[in-house]
């Protein structure tokens, strides 16, 4: 089968590694024999269609600022995309933009383009480190990565989040819980990046996007990098 | 038990506050000094007679502050952190130590930067590259561009010696009352077909497009222009040009300054170390040197702590890159090609507060050319399993990479893998090349200090 990743703002959102992501889905995807096609999708560029998993980075707060009006703009066809059966991952600052709105310290209100019932209010100090978090929706499965943002997150209610935190500071520090789900969007300040060392979300991931089960493959490496990480967060997650 | 530590802590302080005071040098610890006494840092700096300088980057103070020291070491005595303890507290500890100094020369750490212009009073600063470094330090460009940029106004009468080729750098500089030096690249044949990946700052701060480059040479690093016509590169003042580069043997190009021009023979390789010698010398050139007296100086420059140090080991040989982030590593790859391309390469990842906790940035350097010249990889330090997804998603065969966390072992296996009269790449992160350099002067390998490449 063919996989159709959308990307978008690669020139703007790539802060921390996303092109990692990208990596894994393409080799991960590959590897089961699949043709992968990635298609950058930049400001002022339509939605193109018949994309199976968008994936939305994160940026510094100007490049952040330079995507957010284009974004919106985009929303109603990121939502038809999503209503027609396409998955999104976003992370970090592509979390926040997704969410319903984004409050910066000033006060200033920004709409956001609303796929995920999260609302995120500017924090005074930044939540940085190391992060472990439980999927409890994936058999209590463990991501493992690093975040680093001002935001708080908050998630509405009955909304549900992907995963408890185990180690680190989540959403926003209090509530225990990181990330969002809402059906096949998934959004979550994990970067470091996310997908190599968490490889079962990845394959998560894919056999959704691809409608398909995936045979395993040889995660050796992975599974020690996931643990060398999972380590560090408990040894050093989420202290101020 | 305590009590008497704490007791004797405070007599050493105070002694060395007393030193400050009457002006003697002396070796007593400058972090403790700087703990008690902050203020002293600005007693000890009022005292030079030259004044001082401070030079501030992501990427290459170190080296850029040696090549200053080495042009300028005739014609002054120097006060200078030459093994790179750039917080105040390490300035501290220098000016201590420099016992009748007319000069100091300064690298500073991109957040101390602020403070340490503010009790220095510097009569020059150099700012020289702005790259994204551990933003899990630092925060982000923007911040350390906002500080620097006020630092720099609270000192409207230094000369402020800026990197016209950075559009951040430039940003700060254009909006200078007081005086100003600009430097960069002038070259176009050496520039990248494209900008790299991790490129930093390349949309107009002005309208928000992206810049459009005449010469990319070093990450952003280039000759822009805004295509709405905002911004685009200031003129140079200071610029290289007629470039040439011998592999790793080091490469040539001509400075020309206000003051005249001359031609230099470098000894370090890169287009990187071209910038770094062009800003030692804008530096040296408000300092006073004359254009012969900066060729002189950079030709006599060999390397820098960790720097680019090649280290016999027996019958083999190992090559030192120190790599700390994407657009240094990005340059250490591109250096090493430049030469013969190297076949064995141990690569170490360390994530202490030193090297950044957040280890993400492997996976901003375009790490894919070395990976296809390379026949057997180790990795090793705390992140080693990190470096080695990165390699095998970059497309290197999982069972050409060796994975050990322990950097002796590692570096057994390296040399191991290399043919007698072989070298063995080392890129390191700074914790990691700190602890290698301990093992191989345990072992007693004598280092030829910065030993020319050839």
């Amino acid at each position: 089968m063919k996989l159709t990743i959308g990307h978008l703002y690669p020139a703007y959102l790539n802060i921390y590694a996303d092109r990692g992501n990208i990596a894994v889905l393409r080799a991960r995807a590959r590897a089961r024999g699949h043709e992968v096609e990635v298609v950058p999708i930049d400001v002022g560029d339509p939605v193109p269609a018949g994309v199976d998993l968008f994936y939305v980075g994160g940026g510094q707060d100007r490049e952040q600022a330079l995507v957010a009006p284009d974004l919106l703009a985009k929303a109603e066809a990121l939502e038809a995309a999503v209503a027609g059966g396409a998955s999104v991952l976003a992370v970090c600052g592509g979390y926040q933009l997704l969410g319903r709105s984004y409050r910066d310290r000033a006060g200033a209100e920004l709409q956001g383009v609303g796929l995920l019932p999260v609302r995120t209010v500017a924090g005074a100090r930044r939540l940085i480190g190391d992060v472990l978090v439980a999927c409890d929706w994936a058999g209590g499965r463990t991501l493992a990565g690093f975040e680093n943002h001002g935001g708080r997150t908050v998630l509405d209610p009955g909304a549900e989040p992907l995963g408890r935190v185990l180690a680190g500071f989540g959403n926003d520090g209090e509530s225990g819980v990181e990330g969002c789900r809402a059906g096949r969007v998934y959004g979550t300040y994990l970067h470091g990046p996310l997908l190599p060392r968490n490889p079962w979300f990845a394959d998560h991931l894919l056999a959704e996007a691809l409608g398909v089960e995936l045979e395993p493959l040889d995660d050796a490496l992975e599974a020690q990098a996931h643990a060398v990480a999972a380590a560090r967060a408990r040894a050093r997650g989420g202290r101020r | 038990m305590l009590l008497r530590l704490e007791l004797l802590a405070a007599r050493a302080v105070a002694a060395a506050s007393r030193l400050a005071g009457a002006g003697g040098g002396t070796t007593l610890p400058g972090k403790l000094l700087w703990k008690a006494d902050p203020s002293a840092v600005d007693r000890l700096a009022a005292r030079l007679p030259a004044g001082s300088a401070l030079l501030s980057a992501t990427n290459g103070k170190t080296t850029t502050a040696a090549m200053a020291a080495s042009i300028l070491r005739p014609a002054f005595r120097l006060a200078h952190n030459a093994a790179g303890a750039n917080l105040l507290s390490g300035i501290a500890s220098t000016l201590l130590a420099a016992d009748g100094a007319e000069l100091g020369l300064f690298e500073v750490d991109e957040g101390a930067l602020p403070e340490a212009a503010r009790r220095l009073r510097p009569r020059a600063v150099l700012l020289a590259n702005l790259f994204r470094d551990q933003l899990d330090r630092y925060g982000e460009l923007e911040l350390v561009a906002e500080r620097w940029r006020a630092a720099a106004a609270a000192l409207p009468e230094a000369t402020l010696c800026v990197n016209a080729d950075d559009p951040l750098l430039g940003d700060l500089a254009r909006g200078r009352a007081g005086p100003l030096r600009t430097f960069g690249l002038d070259d176009r044949r050496h520039a990248r077909p494209s900008l790299q990946h991790a490129a930093d700052s390349t949309y107009c701060s002005g309208c928000g497009r992206p810049y459009l480059y005449a010469a990319a040479y070093v990450g952003h690093l280039g000759e822009y222009r805004c295509p709405a016509g905002d911004r685009e590169r200031l003129p140079l003042d200071v610029a290289a040009r007629a470039i040439e580069l011998h592999g790793l043997a080091g490469s040539s190009f001509t400075l020309e300054l206000p003051e005249g021009s001359v031609r230099v023979r470098l000894r370090l390789p890169g287009l990187y170390n071209v910038y770094n010698a062009t800003a030692a010398a804008t530096l040296a050139s408000v300092l006073g040197a004359s254009p012969a007296e900066i060729g002189r100086g950079l030709e006599r420059f060999a390397s820098a702590f960790g720097r680019f140090e090649r280290i016999v080991v027996g019958d083999r040989s190992v090559l030192v890159l120190l790599v700390k982030n994407p657009a240094g590593a990005n340059e250490a790859v591109r250096t090493l090609l430049e030469g013969a391309p190297p076949r064995t390469a141990l690569v170490a990842l360390n994530d202490e507060l030193a090297d950044g906790r957040d280890v993400s940035w492997i996976w901003d350097v375009d790490y894919e050319p070395l990976l296809a010249v390379l026949e057997g990889v180790v990795v090793s330090g705390s992140r080693a399993a990190e470096l080695a997804l990165r390699f095998a998603y970059g497309g290197l065969p999982r069972e050409r990479l060796e994975v050990e966390p322990d950097l002796e072992r590692a570096l057994d296996r390296g040399l191991a893998l290399v043919p007698a009269g072989g070298e063995l790449v080392v890129l390191p992160t700074y914790t990691a090349m700190l602890a290698l350099r301990r093992i191989l002067t345990r072992r007693g390998h004598v280092a030829p200090y910065w030993e020319r490449a050839a």
